[in-house]
């Protein structure tokens, strides 16, 4: 295991060491010890890596993320997992406002509760939060999974597109043009396969599912109040 | 951006540390705002009303001013200088006749209370901390402030935090963007401002309401109904502080709480340091939600 002490050295070298071994592609293992909520830790990692953060981090930490593995053992500052491309981001607390943000693929696993805005305008990634979602979550979402094992704020869905959410909980409210829609088989194979890779404890069968009405995709006046 | 942070101990043992805690807390949101820095430090009350002024030229305005304002309120008083501020202690039914005199003299009053002592100034919070010897100071609970300017001029009336009534005062991460709107509605109330500044319209609107009898709590409340933009407010008050952030909630905020403390912070960074973070109770406060910690 290499140990990098993020109180000894700077953030530029710890992510200019990670990146190269990420280059590498030897899935190599890594901790950060003394994160000490830092800014932009083990941002745009491009190769198979296993990262481990032992603490909590500020912002946009895993950012752009891409193959590597990386675990924040606990909880993560806003931005976390933004733009990410594949690979899994796991957060062991909770996460701040717009986790996800933009996220292209991958799985992004928080153990805990996220903020507002979780999953705003995601493009294929898959989301699983183990507790609670803030408000604006899923905001012009248009591709992935979003799993939610415990409730949803405010506006859940707010002009979504073709991502799909699926929440245990409650949902205190929906967004402009997102509704109920049925479960199918297939979403409860989906769920089963997103459920067991975050380690969740739960039944596909006790979620609902909710995506876009599609009311929004053409400008019709009597919708001007909506956008 | 702008950082804000607020520390309230549980522990009488801790209250000697308060100082030095709060500072290395701001200290740490320095790059969240560079332009000016302030501290409301809450202490032992005593007997007299404490009312922190300052001024661009104590040399020549605090000499002699304790004589000169004993001759004039005829009641017995103590003035502490530090820096470019000064803790005048009155009794308290002499403290709208000291007011005024303070006025009439060109100093500008930064609040009062039996424990509130402010101190703000243009500059980074590691020497405007230092100038004041906040680390020294203990006390049972304080807020801070880091300013990046937007809506007024870096100025030492334009930092944080404002004062709202004695022993309250306000600091803001966020911008208003009704506050020239609320400056003349509040002006027609006979309220008025001292600067261009929207958290200071911000703080003269909790301060009116809170004159109309409207309790602190509602009062903040009544932020969410009538400011518009981005805030997160934390409030100071005599026994503790207060927390509300807009709808929208862009601007962040997180809580910590042990036995021995709670903690606000714009982000994590500013807890690093506090004794047993690593078990605290960490979360981030609900938006359009009021909290208040206080004992």
């Amino acid at each position: 295991m290499n140990v990098l002490d993020a109180s000894e050295i700077s953030l530029r070298d710890i992510n200019t060491t990670l990146q190269n071994a990420a280059n590498t592609r030897r899935n190599e293992a890594y901790e950060i010890v003394n994160p000490r909520g830092s800014h932009a830790i083990a941002v745009g990692l491009d190769g198979p890596i296993s990262v481990t953060i032992k603490g909590s981090t500020g912002y946009y930490c895993a950012g752009m993320n891409k193959d590597a593995s990386v675990t924040v053992e606990g909880s993560a500052g806003p931005g976390v997992a933004e733009n990410m491309m594949s690979g899994v981001v796991t957060i062991e607390g909770d996460a701040s406002q717009y986790a996800g943000a933009t996220g292209h693929g991958g799985l992004l696993n928080i153990k805990g509760n996220a903020s507002s805005r979780c999953g705003i305008s995601m493009k294929g990634i898959d989301i699983v939060v183990h507790g609670n979602i803030g408000h604006m979550s899923a905001f012009m979402a248009q591709k992935g999974n979003l799993v939610v094992l415990g409730d949803a704020g405010d506006a859940l869905g707010d002009s979504l597109y073709e991502a799909q959410l699926f929440v245990r909980g409650s949902v205190k409210s929906l967004g402009a043009d997102c509704v109920e829609k049925e479960v199918r088989p297939e979403h409860l194979e989906l769920l089963a396969d997103l459920l067991k890779q975050a380690g969740a404890d739960a039944s596909p069968q006790e979620f609902r599912r909710y995506g876009s009405a599609r009311e929004l995709y053409n400008f019709n006046i009597d919708h001007a109040g909506e956008y | 951006m702008c950082g804000i942070v607020g520390l309230f101990l549980k522990k009488d043992a801790l209250h000697p540390h308060l100082g030095d805690m709060l500072t290395d807390m701001l200290i740490t949101m320095t790059d969240r705002g560079p332009d000016s820095a302030g501290i409301a430090i809450y202490g032992e009350a005593g007997d007299g009303l404490k009312i922190t002024l300052q001024s661009d030229t104590p040399e020549v305005d605090f000499a002699g001013l304790k004589e000169d304002l004993s001759e004039t309120l005829c009641v017995p008083l103590t003035l502490k200088r530090v820096d470019t501020h000064a803790v005048l202690t009155v009794p308290i039914q002499a403290k709208d006749a000291a007011v005024a005199a303070l006025e009439d003299r060109g100093l500008r009053v930064m609040g009062a209370g039996t424990s509130m002592e402010i101190y703000k100034e243009v500059g980074l919070p590691k020497d405007v901390a230092a100038r004041f010897g906040i680390r020294e100071m203990g006390g049972s609970h304080g807020i801070g402030h880091t300013r990046m300017a937007t809506e007024s001029a870096v100025t030492t009336l334009g930092a944080h935090p404002f004062s709202t009534a004695d022993d309250q005062c306000l600091v803001h991460n966020g911008s208003l963007s009704n506050h020239n709107q609320m400056r003349r509605t509040l002006a027609r109330k006979g309220v008025f401002t001292k600067t261009e500044n929207d958290t200071e319209v911000g703080a003269a609107y909790i301060a009116s309401r809170i004159e109309d009898g409207t309790p602190l709590g509602e009062a903040l409340e009544g932020t969410l109904d009538d400011l518009d933009g981005f805030f997160t407010f934390v409030t100071g008050t005599r026994n503790g502080f207060g927390v509300v952030r807009d709808p929208i909630a862009c601007k962040p905020a997180v809580m910590a709480e042990t036995d021995d403390y709670v903690a606000f912070a714009s982000e994590y960074r500013a807890f690093a340091d506090l004794p047993g973070i690593e078990t605290a109770r960490v979360w981030e406060p609900e938006p359009a939600t009021v909290y208040f910690w206080e004992r």
